[in-house]
């Protein structure tokens, strides 16, 4: 009896906190990376986003100190991280004595690359995000050991990658082979999941500009992934940022690179078609 | 020395003379605090950079002792004064007694 009055009183509680406040930051503020690549955080919503009329990068809600970390690449410790993967991706690895730069050249050469992902690969018949296609070019082309997922090596590389695309719209497909993926992400971003009965949408989509305790909600987008948090001190992988919302919610999660949170992974990321790639960035 | 290692630096290309500077150096290192241990429970020796200078054309800009108890990578941001062109140079100091330096000039 005691137990359940306490948990009506939390649940009460956090009702009463997502009340709108002050904004923290200058919402009319832009992004603009070191000096020169002006990025979108503020974008008309997408065609297949029927409850949003305007969508904005994650960077808008942080307050003035952590967005002006992202500014200048010299400030961004993310960069840190970026940069450990552009020295992978020239350093040999595996049986076939290849690195990344023996078959791509230039990680320059990849920019674009990023805002696509996840992407539908026809040959193996699967939806990939940009991890997977790392590891597949490992195991099939280098010879060497697939990379843990959402973790250290590979985060780095999709922080890598994601650098050098700074600045291009987020266009992934979800018409074709990639569909029913993107209804299955749908489905999951609205579904209400444990026991707070959250569903992704009740706070970024129906409560994103108000705050939750002393967390300013954005609209959950993915573009600035892998983002560096202040509060772990390093690169954070999106489909861990999944499962850590999952899980504050109460309920059992998906695992990183669960078909699940592939699905979903492509869900969100449509969601902000037409924001600036901007990983890897911070956030709080 | 410590794996991982590589000092980073930014200043100004020019300067007219006697403008004051902002120099920023960051210097990525794990900061081993000598806490910690590892996987099999032995201790994980303590390497931290325990010292960090500046000097521009030989004098003495900047220069700071750290202690075990600041996180990795450290980041300093100071201002200089800059009479003359010349070069900047930065020392940074590691426990094993590595010595990692960097160097950028400045024109007037």
């Amino acid at each position: 009896m005691k137990n359940s009055r306490t948990m009506i009183s939390a649940v009460a509680a956090a009702a009463l906190c997502v009340v709108a406040m002050p904004a923290a930051a200058d919402e009319n503020a832009n992004l603009v990376l070191n000096g020169e690549i002006e990025m979108t955080v503020r974008a008309p919503a997408p065609a297949h986003l029927e409850n949003l009329s305007e969508i904005f990068s994650g960077w808008v809600f942080r307050s003035d100190e952590t967005q002006a970390m992202q500014l200048d690449d010299f400030d961004n410790p993310a960069m840190i991280f970026a940069e450990e993967g552009m020295d992978n991706w020239a350093e040999v690895d595996g049986s076939e004595g290849k690195s990344c730069a023996s078959c791509h050249g230039d990680i320059e050469s990849m920019a674009g690359v990023k805002a696509v992902y996840p992407k539908w690969n026809e040959e193996a018949g699967e939806l990939r995000t940009i991890q997977m296609q790392v590891n597949d070019c490992r195991e099939n082309q280098m010879g060497a050991e697939p990379w843990k997922v959402d973790a250290g090596d590979a985060l780095n590389m999709e922080a890598a990658l994601a650098a050098v695309s700074r600045g291009m719209p987020v266009n992934v497909a979800i018409d074709g082979p990639a569909a029913p993926y993107w209804e299955q992400g749908k489905e999951i971003y609205y579904t209400r999941f444990g026991q707070l009965e959250l569903a992704c949408s009740n706070c970024h989509e129906d409560n994103y500009d108000n705050y939750i305790r002393a967390d300013h909600l954005s609209q959950g987008q993915i573009n600035g992934f892998p983002a560096y948090r202040l509060k772990n001190a390093k690169l954070n992988g999106v489909q861990g940022r999944f499962k850590g919302c999952v899980r504050d919610s109460i309920a059992e999660t998906f695992s990183p690179n669960s078909p699940e949170f592939i699905a979903l992974e492509l869900y969100v990321a449509s969601r902000g078609n037409g924001l600036s790639v901007e990983g890897p960035s911070v956030r709080n | 020395m410590a794996s991982g290692v590589k000092p980073r630096v930014k200043v100004p290309k020019s300067a007219s003379a006697g403008e004051v500077i902002t120099i920023k150096t960051l210097i990525s290192h794990t900061m081993e605090s000598g806490q910690r241990k590892d996987s099999d429970g032995n201790i994980i020796p303590r390497s931290i950079i325990n010292r960090f200078t500046c000097d521009f054309n030989g004098q003495n800009v900047i220069d700071i002792t750290l202690e075990p108890a600041i996180s990795t990578n450290p980041y300093f941001e100071f201002e200089a004064k800059v009479p003359e062109a010349g070069e900047f140079k930065f020392t940074w100091y590691d426990d094993d007694g590595s010595v990692y330096e960097d160097a950028k000039s400045i024109s007037v």
